[in-house]
């Protein structure tokens, strides 16, 4: 019997239309935004001015604090400006706006398509080369990776999860990934098996993705300790805990990290990229994005460059449809609308959908019946209908009782709602406000 | 059987009376004695519990009255300046009067002035679009017209306008409680000094981009272009970060500013009309 994490979940349709399309490299776009913001904590500091010349895979923003990291230029070119732009926020951040000229990758970098196998360095050398190249989480949480590697004193991890779960419908970057760069994600997870100095790894894969399972376990077989385990198709289960539950049934405490637990989950894209920053020094500047919608003329997933702008990937896959009422950035559950085509692609865009417009909007919302749905859906064990409204009329002590802050934002519970409810919505500010009481609390 | 009524009547005596020695002995002993002038300074106060005075309710502001020894800093933005007064008898006390406040709402993106991008259908609070993204608009700084205020005001003294989109204060009913400009997540709205028959000057932006940028989102948006500033002979506007600010107190309602401003910025509100336009008004 296959494993499944046993609490809550729902079971959108999948629409995976692009599952069958293999990655496409997309030609490097004449001008790439680079936002100083594309993972969790501090933005970069820029250390690239107005009318520098930038080689593909060269530094411009150092990582400042701890939670960061660095950003690197994908393109060769001339810096036209650093400016705030707009980017998947919704707001105009900091960027780096550079004009491409001819390919030419920094020094150092091997561009080469042999996949170098043999591990020569060591834990230190793998987490230092992660920060240096500035990989984050690729699965869209763009958790700088080099902390998640670098265990905290006292706490010791004994099994390495690789989610190549992708749960969200619509998304097939990660399964193309799987198909096409087996090798490289394998090579990936022992480099990241070294570093964190573990010698099990679970690749956890929804079994709607047969092929990918197959391509994987006939891989492993060549990698010690390396074990691929199809997982029942069930939402969210790409989500960290939901997957350490279904993979080694462990619970992470509310509030703990999957360390506490003994384990460290990374993305099959970031393995992928730890490869090719430790193998071959190439910085993070490029990833997969799926670009799919039911009316899209060629769903694909192309292999683009950080900065190039989304309307650039539609066209390539077919245009936009006339009919077109929402591009979402993310998978259609947890992602979240464009308001504007011009945004670039940042580390975090796993894909664009584009929803035709009798999909696109919300249900009317009327009044909760009290049929209990969101409880039953919410993989964490949270009551959303209760959190709702503490949010809503600013209930904040009701609201960090009933634990809001473990809502992962998955979404489950506003796609199950038969009343239309915006439940999501209220909870994401009720976690943030109930995050702020409690930082001034410690203050 | 006259025996038991008897015998009950004394024990239930005999227990009332045991049990009012020691409800006497209690209340001696915790006995908390309050100054008898906070009641009489709460009764005073409006009793309508906003916060407004930066204290939780009224009897709260009452007791740090009465426990104060200099009470200038201390305000209640309700109360009339009688009641004030009234509340300063009983302390003996000196009260600062008040300047009258009023809430400002520094927005005038109305949709024809800020066309619309894109549709929010989301939950209707502007707090939770603010966090998602620029709005319908393309402004970052604009008011979403959720009415976020509306929600937090006591009074009933602030409403949206359908036709506008954005929220207009009544000023009879404000109190300049504080509640709005704190609910607004981005910050539009302003307390300024109440003036003569309600009346107001100011820029109705607080979009700090560049000219061209603020221009591109809004057309009525402060470009930063500083008209305003050579204008004023008091020195009551200063321009920061490409944006205009009139102080409140400088500002003298000469009314020379607003027809400097390029793209009507500046709001005067409940002036007679200019003899200028008045005219050309007669001519149409």
């Amino acid at each position: 019997m296959i494993q499944t994490f046993p609490r809550g979940g729902v079971h959108p349709a999948e629409d995976k239309f692009a599952a069958g399309s293999p990655i496409k490299t997309l030609k490097v776009p004449e001008t790439v935004v680079i936002p100083l913001s594309q993972h969790i904590g501090a933005p970069a500091e820029p250390v690239v001015k107005k009318g520098d010349e930038v080689k593909t895979g060269q530094v411009i923003a150092k990582s400042k604090g701890f939670v960061s990291t660095n950003i690197h230029s994908s393109v060769t070119g001339t810096v036209r400006k650093i400016d705030s732009e707009l980017d998947s926020s919704g707001y105009k951040r900091a960027a780096v706006v550079i004009d491409t000229g001819e390919d030419n990758w920094a020094e150092g970098i091997d561009t080469g398509k042999t996949i170098n196998k043999d591990i020569t360095a060591g834990a230190d050398e793998i987490i230092r080369k992660t920060l240096d190249a500035g990989i984050v989480g690729l699965g869209g949480a763009t958790f700088p990776s080099h902390i998640k590697l670098s265990l905290p004193k006292g706490k010791k991890a004994d099994v390495l999860i690789i989610n190549g779960v992708e749960c969200e419908p619509c998304l097939t970057s990660d399964h193309r990934l799987m198909l096409e760069r087996g090798d490289e994600l394998m090579v990936g997870i022992q480099l990241l098996m070294k570093a964190l100095n573990v010698t099990r790894a679970f690749i956890g894969i929804e079994n709607n993705k047969p092929d990918a399972i197959a391509h994987l376990i006939k891989l492993s077989v060549n990698y010690e300790g390396i074990t691929v385990k199809p997982l029942r198709i069930k939402y969210p289960q790409g989500a960290e805990k939901q997957l350490i539950k279904a993979l080694i049934n462990r619970e992470v405490p509310s509030g703990g990290l999957p360390v506490d637990v003994g384990t460290v989950v990374h993305n099959v894209g970031t393995a992928v990229a730890v490869y090719e920053a430790v193998q071959k020094n190439k910085p993070l500047i490029e990833r997969i994005v799926t670009v799919t919608g039911r009316e899209m003329k060629e769903p694909s997933n192309f292999l683009v460059r950080i900065g190039t702008p989304v309307r650039t990937l539609i066209d390539a896959a077919g245009g936009l449809p006339d009919n077109t009422g929402k591009v979402v950035n993310g998978g259609p559950m947890m992602g979240k609308a464009l308001n504007s085509l011009d945004v670039p692609v940042t580390k975090g865009t796993s894909g664009i959908v584009i929803i035709p417009s009798a999909e696109a909007s919300r249900k009317p919302v009327v009044n909760c019946v009290r049929c209990a749905k969101c409880v039953t859906v919410c993989p964490m064990g949270l009551e959303p209908y209760l959190l709702m409204p503490a949010a809503e009329f600013g209930k904040w002590d009701l609201a960090e009782e009933e634990s809001i802050l473990d809502c992962m934002e998955c979404g489950s519970c506003s796609y199950i709602c038969p009343s239309g409810r915006p439940l999501l919505d209220y909870i994401r500010l009720g976690k943030s406000t109930v995050s702020k009481i409690i930082r001034s609390r410690k203050q | 059987m006259s025996d038991i009524v008897i015998y009950s009547i004394i024990t239930v005596s005999a227990m009332g009376a045991a049990a009012a020695i020691i409800l006497f002995m209690v209340a001696k002993k915790f006995n908390v004695v309050e100054d008898p002038r906070i009641d009489l300074v709460e009764e005073e106060l409006p009793a309508a519990n906003c916060g407004g005075c930066g204290l939780p309710g009224c009897r709260a502001f009452a007791e740090a009255l009465v426990k104060a020894d200099d009470i200038s800093g201390l305000k209640c933005p309700v109360s009339s300046s009688e009641a004030m007064a009234r509340i300063s008898v009983i302390l003996g006390k000196e009260i600062a009067d008040p300047e009258p406040l009023v809430a400002v709402v520094r927005c005038a993106g109305t949709p024809e002035h800020r066309p619309r991008t894109n549709l929010y259908d989301g939950a209707p609070a502007c707090s939770i679009a603010s966090a998602l993204y620029t709005g319908e608009g393309g402004c970052p700084h604009g008011c979403l017209g959720l009415g976020d205020c509306v929600e937090v005001c006591r009074f009933d003294a602030i409403h949206m306008n359908p036709e506008t989109g954005l929220p207009e204060v009544t000023d009879e009913l404000c109190t300049a409680c504080n509640a709005c400009v704190v609910g607004c997540p981005r910050n539009i709205i302003e307390l300024r000094k109440k003036n003569k028959k309600d009346r107001k000057i100011y820029v109705a932006c607080i979009n700090e981009e560049k000219g061209g940028v603020a221009r591109k989102n809004c057309k009525v948006a402060c470009i930063g272009c500083g008209k305003c500033v050579k204008a004023c002979k008091f020195d009551a506007i200063t321009l920061e970060n490409n944006l205009a600010y009139i102080d409140p107190v400088k500002c003298k309602l000469c009314r020379k500013c607003a027809p400097e401003c390029p793209t009507n910025a500046i709001l005067e509100i409940n002036f007679p009309v200019r003899r200028e336009k008045a005219e050309a008004q007669v001519q149409d």
